[in-house]
């Protein structure tokens, strides 16, 4: 179980990580998920050890880790970019810290081939990682950070640097990878797909400090303010009377501010808002209108494929309780 | 029906390689036509006056005399001392190099500085130095080791390791410290991160300088002349002794010979393990980290290479204030005298003048050639024909970085006084044979930084409407001036101190400092040898403060190799 109090990480003048807590518990995978100088990469790396923690402990199962450098905490890192050793096959690098524990060759090569078949690359063992596609690299780099079974796995980012569809697919394949293993990690991102795929606790991050944290679905059904929201990908904000107005035709009491996704809004005859439709783009999955709502304003809604709507039509709109979040009633700086 | 392939190849945008490679040739004429009027008529009219016996060709003479015995033990001479001197500076200069590249040591930029000096002071005035050191009466004069090969080892040793320290500091600075990080999470110790990734990413800059340093050990002339005499000579001070002394040509062509062939051997090698694929990737900045405990070994060996560097300088000064067993300036004021018995023919500060004039001249020389040599090789090749062209042409600069001065300076002399090429009264003599010798300094300085301008740069600003001029005016430009403005003071420091083919070329009534230095400690008397001393402090001082203002330039690039 790893456990963070109050850790704050200083550049010289700047606080990079400003008073952070966070809980980990065995066999979970925590999402760190913050926009890019929020501070979450910084918070990563004082965990492996490679920043000096200015205040506060981080510490794993009631051992503080203060005076343990990276290489004695047990804690495999995977970076952005995968890191390789250029010039060491890719055996050699899944091996590498095997090879670092004096382990039977016999053994080592075993495990060897075991990991590769589990990301998928059995056969590659003599290939060097410039020959590899993004995708290989990022693969033999979690092969080589699980090699030694691990206490904690750290990724940085592990997906970004590739493109969407392999994106996909590793997430899928790497969420599989972390449960047979019931590997604990921490993983930071500013992805808010790449965490939803991956984890299953959530922390939002922003200006070095930690704004939200919990289980997954509750942080995504519940953003604590505006700024929480707009980031987990909500396409909009509402305040005010137009909040209510669009909570009372969902049948939910009025609240200082509310959310939308892109489909909270749905054509719908037997709908409640009177709207004006602005715009209309096919996607490959349903119609994305932009309307204009009678009293709220402009906002998002879509259509099943084939209605047919174009530019200036009146139409009405229902509300999916399943895709807006009431926001409080003023804005919360911290998550207490 | 045959396919008009030309039609689909955009030709606004590409032109044929064939164009590209002429255009190349034509940019590459005029350096190539200056070296090969410079360096390769000389040294080639050298190696012929060796082979051409009474206007016959005649190798079998020369043969022969790789198969004298002295031949033999002048050659493993120079092989086991360049050997032993550079394992000994790679071993002193790691160290070195990390605490002074990756540390944030108090006063590092100063050391870097202070730990240049040394390679451009001249050799003449190390070998005083390290006379003035180990010989009779100097602070480690009961050693005995004045004249012994150690002492030859120690001078090779204090030249070179700063080249160790530049080269593999600069690779060591833009080493990426992420996968020593991912090491160390994967468990890997300090020590286990060094060995098993950081130093293989570092390979290619430690086998580069290393080649480089045995290169410098086996041609160096003053240092080996000054310390090891008659001797214990090596193959450079060989060809000296055998053209100057013994007048025997074909010995010293066959020599020559022998040098060339393993310098360009070595050149090669050294290319080839340099070569990164490409060279504007895996560049990074990294900032230096503030200095722990554990890293007190490395700092207390830095320290140890200072004090190693400094000892020397400081008897040589300290010897200069040394008059009749009390201290004053006399040896300085008899600097603008001739010596006792009429010494040399001319006051020491009117050879410091030379001095200065000749290290201007030389300067602009090496720029101007450098500057278009370094540009040519750095361009991006658009076929393998145009690639070939640009390796070959950078090969061929780099050639008189190993190539014996000595025969340069001697070519220099029985070829280029006769037409078609006549410079025997020329002033520029002096000049352009030190411009020669600082060249390969000036274009392994500029070529990093030019290569290192991704060439998408200068695309981009085509693509907004910039003129070739104009983009050079933009992109290059901006990278590119204080590196060369480095690179000049570079050039100066090294024509300053080059005495190889300087002890051929300057005429008597007008001879260098370093010319002059020698001269007064080969001759007898205490006031010759005191007044050598202060000259070679002034010189020193001279070219101190000349790699002072380059290195406050903070031009990463310099000393590399």
């Amino acid at each position: 179980m790893l456990n963070l109090t109050d850790v704050t990480v200083s550049y010289g003048e700047t606080t990079a990580v400003d008073d952070v807590s966070l809980d980990l518990a065995t066999g979970q995978v925590l999402a760190v998920l913050g926009p890019s100088g929020c501070g979450k990469s910084t918070l990563l790396r004082a965990v492996a050890g490679l920043e000096p923690v200015a205040s506060g402990s981080i510490a794993w199962d009631g051992t503080d880790l203060a005076g343990t450098p990276t290489h004695k905490r047990g804690f495999a890192l995977m970076f952005q970019d995968g890191q390789l050793f250029a010039h060491l096959t890719v055996a050699r690098n899944v091996a590498y810290a095997l090879r670092l524990r004096r382990t039977p060759s016999a053994r080592t090569a075993a495990r060897v081939g075991e990991l590769l078949e589990l990301v998928g690359l059995a056969g590659y063992d003599d290939r060097l990682p410039g020959t590899l596609s993004g995708g290989e690299r990022q693969r033999v780099a979690l092969a080589r950070a699980l090699a030694v079974e691990p206490r904690l796995i750290l990724l940085d980012e592990p997906l970004s640097a590739l493109d969407t569809n392999l994106r996909e697919r590793l997430a899928g394949d790497l969420r599989t990878i972390l449960r047979a293993a019931g590997t604990t990690a921490l993983l930071v991102t500013h992805d808010h797909e790449e965490a939803f795929a991956l984890a299953d606790r959530l922390a939002v991050m922003r200006d070095g400090r930690v704004v939200q944290s919990g289980a997954i679905d509750e942080v995504w059904r519940e953003p604590v303010d505006e700024a929480t929201a707009l980031f987990l990908g909500y396409a909009r904000v509402v305040r005010g009377d137009a909040a209510s107005r669009v909570l009372a035709a969902a049948g939910m009491p009025p609240a200082y501010a509310v959310a939308l996704r892109r489909s909270a809004l749905v054509l719908d005859e037997a709908g409640t808002l009177a709207a004006r439709v602005e715009s209309a783009r096919v996607t490959p999955e349903q119609v994305r209108l932009v309307v204009e709502v009678d009293g709220i304003g402009v906002l998002d809604a879509v259509a099943p494929l084939g209605s047919r709507v174009s530019p200036g039509d009146e139409a009405t709109l229902r509300v999916d309780v399943t895709r807006l979040a009431a926001l409080p009633l003023t804005p919360i700086r911290s998550a207490p | 029906m045959s396919l008009d392939t030309t039609a689909l190849v955009p030709r606004a945008v590409t032109r044929p390689p064939n164009r590209r490679v002429v255009g190349l040739l034509l940019l590459a004429a005029g350096p190539v036509l200056v070296l090969g009027l410079l360096f390769v008529l000389p040294v080639t009219g050298m190696v012929a006056e060796g082979f051409v016996v009474d206007g016959r060709f005649a190798p079998g003479a020369v043969l022969e005399v790789l198969a004298r015995p002295r031949v033999h033990r002048v050659a493993w001479f120079t092989v086991w001392t360049s050997g032993v001197a550079t394992a000994l500076a790679v071993v002193l200069g790691l160290p070195a190099a990390y605490a002074l590249h990756r540390l944030a040591l108090p006063g590092r930029a100063a050391v870097r500085a202070a730990l240049l000096v040394p390679f451009v002071l001249p050799t003449v005035v190390v070998g005083v130095a390290f006379r003035q050191l180990l010989g009779e009466g100097g602070p480690l004069g009961s050693l005995g080791l004045d004249g012994t090969p150690f002492a030859i080892v120690c001078g090779l040793v204090f030249f070179n390791v700063a080249v160790v320290v530049r080269t593999v500091g600069v690779a060591w600075e833009a080493l990426d410290p992420r996968p020593g990080q991912a090491a160390a999470a994967l468990g890997a110790s300090p020590s286990q991160v060094l060995r098993t990734v950081t130093l293989p990413a570092l390979r290619p800059a430690i086998v580069g300088a290393a080649s480089i340093v045995f290169l410098f050990c086996a041609t160096a002339f003053g240092i080996v002349l000054t310390l090891g005499g008659v001797r214990h000579a090596t193959v450079e001070t060989e060809i000296y002794l055998l053209t100057t002394t013994v007048f025997d040509l074909q010995a010293a062509a066959a020599l020559s010979v022998l040098q060339i062939v393993v310098v360009v051997g070595l050149l090669a090698l050294a290319a080839r393990l340099r070569a990164v694929p490409d060279p504007t990737a895996h560049r990074t900045a990294t900032p230096a980290r503030p200095v722990r405990r554990g890293d007190t070994p490395v700092v207390v060996a830095t320290l140890l290479v200072l004090a190693a560097m400094l000892v020397p300088i400081l008897t040589l000064v300290v010897g200069s204030l040394r008059v009749d067993g009390g201290w004053g300036l006399a040896n300085y004021r008899a600097l603008s005298g001739t010596g006792d018995d009429q010494a040399l023919l001319v006051p020491v500060t009117s050879a410091l003048a030379t001095s200065l004039r000749t290290a201007v001249d030389a300067t602009w020389m090496a720029l101007l050639v450098g500057v278009v040599v370094a540009a040519i090789v750095t361009r991006r090749s658009h076929s393998v024909a145009e690639r070939r062209v640009r390796s070959t042409l950078d090969g061929f600069f780099m050639l008189p970085l190993g190539v014996s001065a000595v025969t340069l300076g001697f070519g220099f002399l029985i070829t280029l006084d006769q037409p078609p090429v006549d410079l025997r009264d020329s002033p520029f003599l002096v000049p352009m044979a030190q411009a020669l010798v600082a060249l390969p300094l000036v274009v392994r300085t500029l070529t990093p930084v030019l290569g290192g301008i991704d060439d998408r740069q200068r695309q981009a600003a085509a693509s907004l409407g910039a003129s070739p001029w104009r983009t050079l005016l933009t992109v290059d430009l901006p990278v590119a001036w204080k590196p060369t403005l480095a690179a000049g003071g570079f050039a100066f420091a090294a024509s300053l101190g080059e005495f190889g083919a300087t002890s051929f070329l300057a005429r008597d009534d007008s001879p260098t400092l370093p010319v002059v230095i020698f001269r007064l400690i080969g001759h007898p008397g205490a006031m010759n040898f005191g007044m050598a001393l202060a000259a070679s402090v002034v010189l020193a001082a001279t070219t101190a403060v000349v790699m002072l203002a380059v290195e406050r330039l903070r031009v990463p690039g310099v000393g590399a190799f």
